[in-house]
């Protein structure tokens, strides 16, 4: 006889950006279907947006994510530009571009860190996490701010780079490299990661398709789309760079993209260094005419769009926000069933939405309501499950 | 630009009026009643990528934008329609086309009250459920 189980995670976890409420439906092991919610976090920027003026917006929309603090106002400025037709100092691109790409090192190391939690590698979570603070030195350094840089400025971006401060800069960055290849080494090239990230929570290139993902995630399908190069913006065209792209659609592949995407933001970084040109870094724009506008950039977990319409007033008639997770944390619809839940929380974390809330998982069997499980024995599950396979592979004794 | 004659070639008729703002920025205008025929031929044929799509409240009536990328191009077609009737705003959804189209319906429709015919799953998104029904966040009141 099977008993269908009902398996809640989240909403709420302290460590990660949007909470989330996942209700998994169990027969025995395996997921059979998911229940998504979401709007914990609803604050109505959309709306906030109508009754700021320009300037301020650029500010508020930095504060919808934590973690890509520096992708909504990117694509918020870039709609602004596109709406006044407005083109933007050499300089600002290039600033503009190394700080989306020390975001996105700095937004990978974090779900590197919490993946390997996830599998039981507590090693890597505390490495990736070290790793991760030099990144956010570098930002603290430029723009004066671990999180929430604001620099970001419709026609330019509020600081410059100070030509001194240039070789401290490609110093930090150069000190990530050694990093970068013992992850490499120590992830891609141990056989349990890998016995147990393949073949889980795989995402089918039509799957993709269907339900418009994008990003890393779409990437590791095999689904060869980033505008970065689509639709370069800021610097992305004036320096070599290539689109990492796996086939596999499993976590493993997920992973791989990730990582090999680092080593692609530190060279970006590097490169706009040096080719950085003087001059001004700022438009100085005055006012934003009647008419729309539409800004995207690659923020670390895919696509991130903005929509601006104005009137010729000073504020927006209508701001459209999509964040990356909105298309992404849909597909797990596909992603997490029909595997088994000591999959699921890797699974869910594997599109890098927030990890949501798996330390307050709680599997309740659905006739009496019974509590079975807490969120920490479901993390021991994912946990033990790679322990059994390093058994298998004998590499305990 | 030879994604955008296709366009017109396959949509005919059904294509109002089409703006190109910038070579990357296109703006497509159709009527409502064409919408759901219009994407299968976007997405499904010519190989768009849907983004979202942004409702808005226009004194004339509910705009519905349609962001479109076409990625080997870096272009982004947004199909413009127009629900003139907002008392019983309605239009066909383009969920049972494609899933991903699932949430921004939904959020559509909580924030500005517009129909979706034929969603399977239509339910709020984002607000709370102690939200009063019948009050739309997004509505502007606009002087009649």
């Amino acid at each position: 006889m099977s008993h269908k189980v009902v398996l809640p995670i989240g909403p709420y976890h302290p460590l990660q950006e949007e909470p989330e409420f996942f209700r998994l439906y169990v027969e025995g092991e395996r997921v059979v279907d998911i229940d998504i919610v979401i709007g914990y976090m609803h604050r109505g920027i959309e709306k906030l947006s109508e009754s700021k003026h320009y300037d301020q917006s650029a500010f508020a929309v930095e504060r919808i994510c934590g973690i890509c603090s520096n992708s909504h106002p990117f694509a918020y400025v870039l709609a602004v530009e596109n709406v006044i037709k407005l083109e933007v100092p050499e300089r600002a691109s290039y600033i503009r571009t190394i700080i989306a790409e020390l975001e996105r090192l700095h937004s990978h190391l974090l779900w590197l860190g919490l993946a390997g939690h996830f599998i039981g590698y507590n090693t890597v979570w505390m490495w990736a996490w070290k790793y991760r603070e030099p990144v956010l030195d570098i930002f603290e350094f430029i723009t004066g701010n671990r999180q929430h840089y604001g620099m970001m400025k419709i026609g330019g971006v509020r600081r410059d780079i100070e030509d001194k401060e240039i070789p401290q800069i490609r110093k930090m960055v150069d000190g990530l490299k050694p990093a970068l290849d013992m992850f490499k080494g120590a992830i891609m090239d141990d056989p349990v990661i890998k016995a147990r990230l393949k073949g889980v929570g795989i995402l089918t290139r039509q799957q993709v398709i269907d339900w418009c993902v994008v990003g890393p995630t779409a990437r590791a399908s095999g689904v060869n789309i980033d505008v970065r190069r689509d639709e370069p913006y800021g610097a992305y065209d004036k320096v070599n760079w290539n689109v990492i792209v796996e086939n596999d659609g499993d976590i493993l592949a997920k992973t791989i993209v990730r990582i090999l995407e680092m080593y692609e933001s530190v060279s970006i970084i590097r490169q706009c260094l040096d080719k950085m040109p003087k001059g001004p870094f700022d438009a100085n724009f005055q006012d934003v005419l009647a008419g729309e506008g539409i800004g995207r950039v690659e923020a670390p977990r895919g696509e991130c769009f903005h929509y601006i319409r104005s009137d010729g007033t000073n504020r927006p008639v209508r701001h459209k926000i999509r964040a990356p997770s909105y298309m992404n944390v849909a597909s797990d619809k596909v992603g997490a069933v029909g595997y088994t839940i000591s999959d699921a929380t890797l699974t869910l974390a594997a599109v890098d939405p927030c990890y949501c809330c798996t330390e307050r998982t709680t599997v309740i069997n659905k006739p009496d309501n019974r509590k079975i499980m807490n969120g920490w024995d479901l993390v021991k599950l994912s946990q033990e499950k790679t322990a059994r396979i390093r058994k298998e592979m004998k590499l305990d004794e | 630009m030879l994604i955008l004659e296709q366009v017109k070639n396959k949509l005919g008729d059904k294509v109002i009026d089409i703006k190109i703002d910038t070579p990357r920025r296109v703006y497509l205008t159709l009527r409502p009643k064409d919408i759901r025929e219009a994407t299968r031929v976007l997405f499904k044929v010519l190989g768009f990528r849907f983004i979202t799509a942004t409702g808005i409240d226009t004194p004339k009536g509910f705009e519905i934008l349609y962001h479109f990328s076409y990625d080997r191009a870096g272009m982004i077609l947004s199909v413009k329609v127009l629900i003139e009737d907002k008392k019983e705003a309605s239009i066909d959804s383009l969920a049972t086309l494609f899933p991903g189209a699932e949430w921004i319906e939904r959020e559509m429709w909580e924030m500005l009250g517009i129909n979706f015919t034929g969603h399977p799953d239509m339910k709020r998104l984002l607000l709370n459920e102690d939200w009063p029904e019948g009050k739309f966040p997004l509505r502007h009141e606009h002087e009649s």
